[in-house]
């Protein structure tokens, strides 16, 4: 399975990685290689048998709706790249 | 000062007065001074608080606990408050986590002393340490060799004796593959007996937290404190944890007596070296000694672990990775145009290759009209090969098998051949893929090279794995062997 430069491309764009075209003719031979590999579950017949999600197959615990204690906005805000009267900043979006 | 060999002693020793928590804190601080120029096995050090805590302790002023004063370094990958936890990668970089992960807290609540965080691959994607944005690790046995991934920095620290344990996690192997590769004794516990909160993540459904040590019996006494229950987890699990550690502290000379060995014929196939057969071989025979009964076991959906694993841990890397974005913690492009820039450039910038090629590959298998074909369906071959254990230990109490297919590999030798890089995870893989629990075990040396005798048990039977590895230790010394320049 070969991957073209476009597909890459739009993989890049889904996973809002920002790549250059040297960048993307690379990646398009390595993931092409990588789906060769990945390409040999189609020979395997899974017919009747559920997929596995979980290794131990549980079911979601479920827990009080009770308000608990977190880390301070303060701690989060301090690592942040840009804040500003405890909001994150960014690019302005709307004109 | 020489310190005592094992935890258990080191422990008793404290206790008695014998040695001091500020001493032994000293003695490791100063090998990591000396040695870590070469391996390149930390990170991020943490010399100073590590004397103030044991300082700390020996003044009784901080809460004793059953390692009390035991120094101890974390892969990179927990998150430790205050400190900075890089995950391996330039994103984290500037990235001082604020609050500790539940494994660091728990270590720390049994009076672990944390002298540093150690060298990892970026997010844990890769199986030679060499896709550390901080640079590759040196295996301490050859430093021109790589000492496996993804927690190479704890499996060199132990192996050169900087540290007398590590933390570590492990996806597709990445306790047991570095184990092998630098000779100390690393454990994968069942998934969900470690919590990961607090864990980056990397694969939510194979991740797992564990260990390395020099033998079983130190990895049973962090283990112990590392286990449990955690409801910030929700897929940790709900039961409790045996006593490791006076399970081995009790365990008689005839543990491995009638114990039934699997032999998996498809991980003694085409593709092992020769030289590490005979490695395996020599220890299949020392369990046979202790009275072991080896049979021959086939799991028969092997070879598609490679295929199943680098579709699925890839699709929950592409989601799990999403967060980083830009906004509220890690790396920021400079002088972003707009929102789509700002999230695009600094993942661009951010990611190094290897975990750009696995967010692809994932989001390609997630994509639409492929979601079928590659997900889906790696999610059932997953139940093939989890079925091959179960169905496996319906009559074996023990699997044992080689953890690679051979010893170390040069640095830069697979760095540019991603897939020959994947195809070396094929002993390690099927286990993850299963969620049970694993070890490496010493076992002996190909050209001055450690191999690792991998053992796996049926789900939360860590106490008969540990037993196993223990059996196995008390009658060879590979696992004391320390190498040349770092006795």
């Amino acid at each position: 399975m070969s991957l073209t430069a476009d597909q890459v491309r739009n993989v890049a764009r889904l996973a809002r990685l920002g790549l250059d075209d040297d960048q993307i003719a690379e990646y398009a031979g390595e993931l092409s290689n990588i789906l060769d590999v990945v390409a040999s579950l189609e020979k395997a017949d899974t017919t009747n048998v559920e997929p596995m999600a979980h290794p131990l197959d549980l079911a979601a615990r479920l827990r009080a709706d009770q308000a608990v204690p977190v880390t301070s906005r303060d701690d989060f805000q301090a690592i942040a790249p840009a804040t500003a009267e405890g909001v994150y900043l960014v690019p302005k979006v709307i004109e | 000062m020489s310190y005592p060999r094992s935890i258990r002693e080191l422990v008793a020793e404290r206790a008695a007065g014998k040695v001091s928590a500020a001493e032994l804190s000293r003695h490791f601080l100063d090998r990591i001074a000396a040695h870590d120029e070469t391996l390149n096995a930390m990170i991020s050090g943490c010399a100073d608080t590590a004397r103030e805590r044991a300082a700390a302790l020996d003044a009784g002023g901080a809460a004793d606990g059953p390692l009390a004063g035991l120094p101890i370094a974390h892969k990179d990958i927990f998150c430790t408050r205050g400190v900075r936890t890089s995950c391996g990668s330039r994103m984290l970089d500037n990235f001082v986590a604020p609050y500790d992960a539940t494994v660091v807290e728990r270590l720390a609540a049994a009076g672990t002393v944390t002298l540093g965080k150690t060298n990892m691959d970026e997010f844990a994607m890769g199986s030679s340490n060499e896709t550390s944005f901080y640079g590759p690790v040196r295996n301490p046995w050859n430093t021109d060799y790589v000492p496996g991934g993804s927690s190479g920095g704890s499996a060199a620290a132990v192996a050169a004796g900087l540290v007398p344990a590590a933390t570590g996690t492990d996806t597709g192997g990445s306790i047991r593959q570095p184990a092998a590769l630098c000779g100390v004794t690393g454990i994968k516990p069942t998934y969900g007996r470690v919590s990961r909160y607090g864990m980056i993540a990397f694969a939510s459904s194979l991740d797992q937290g564990g260990c390395f040590a020099r033998s079983a019996d130190d990895c049973a006494h962090v283990l112990q404190a590392m286990a449990g229950f955690d409801e910030r987890d929700s897929t940790c699990v709900e039961r409790d944890v045996p006593d490791y550690v006076g399970a081995l502290g009790g365990q008689g000379d005839d543990f491995l007596k009638g114990m039934r060995v699997g032999l998996p014929k498809e991980y003694f196939a085409e593709g092992l070296d020769d030289a590490s057969r005979k490695v395996i071989d020599a220890a299949i025979a020392e369990f046979q000694a202790q009275g072991a009964e080896i049979v021959e076991i086939s799991l028969p959906h092997t070879e598609l672990a490679v295929s199943t694993y680098y579709v699925l841990a890839p699709a929950e890397a592409s989601s799990n990775l999403a967060r980083f974005d830009g906004v509220r913690y890690g790396y920021r492009c400079e002088n972003p145009v707009d929102l789509e820039d700002l999230y695009t450039r600094s993942r661009g910038e951010g990611f190094g290759r290897e975990v750009q090629r696995r967010i692809m590959v994932g989001a390609y298998v997630l994509s639409a009209g492929y979601y079928d074909a590659y997900y889906l369906k790696a999610q059932k071959t997953r139940r093939l090969i989890a079925r091959d254990f179960s169905d496996a230990f319906e009559n074996v109490d023990l699997i044992a098998a080689p953890v690679t297919q051979a010893p170390a590999f040069k640095l830069g030798e697979k760095l540019d051949d991603p897939v020959s890089m994947y195809l070396n995870d094929v002993y390690t893989l099927p286990a993850s893929l299963a969620g049970l629990p694993g070890m490496s075990v010493p076992a002996g040396f190909v050209d001055g090279l450690p191999v690792g005798l991998q053992l796996l048990a049926p789900w939360f039977e860590e106490t008969r794995l540990l037993g196993a590895a223990h059996a196995y230790q008390q009658n060879t010394d590979w696992h004391t062997k320390r190498p040349a320049g770092f006795e």
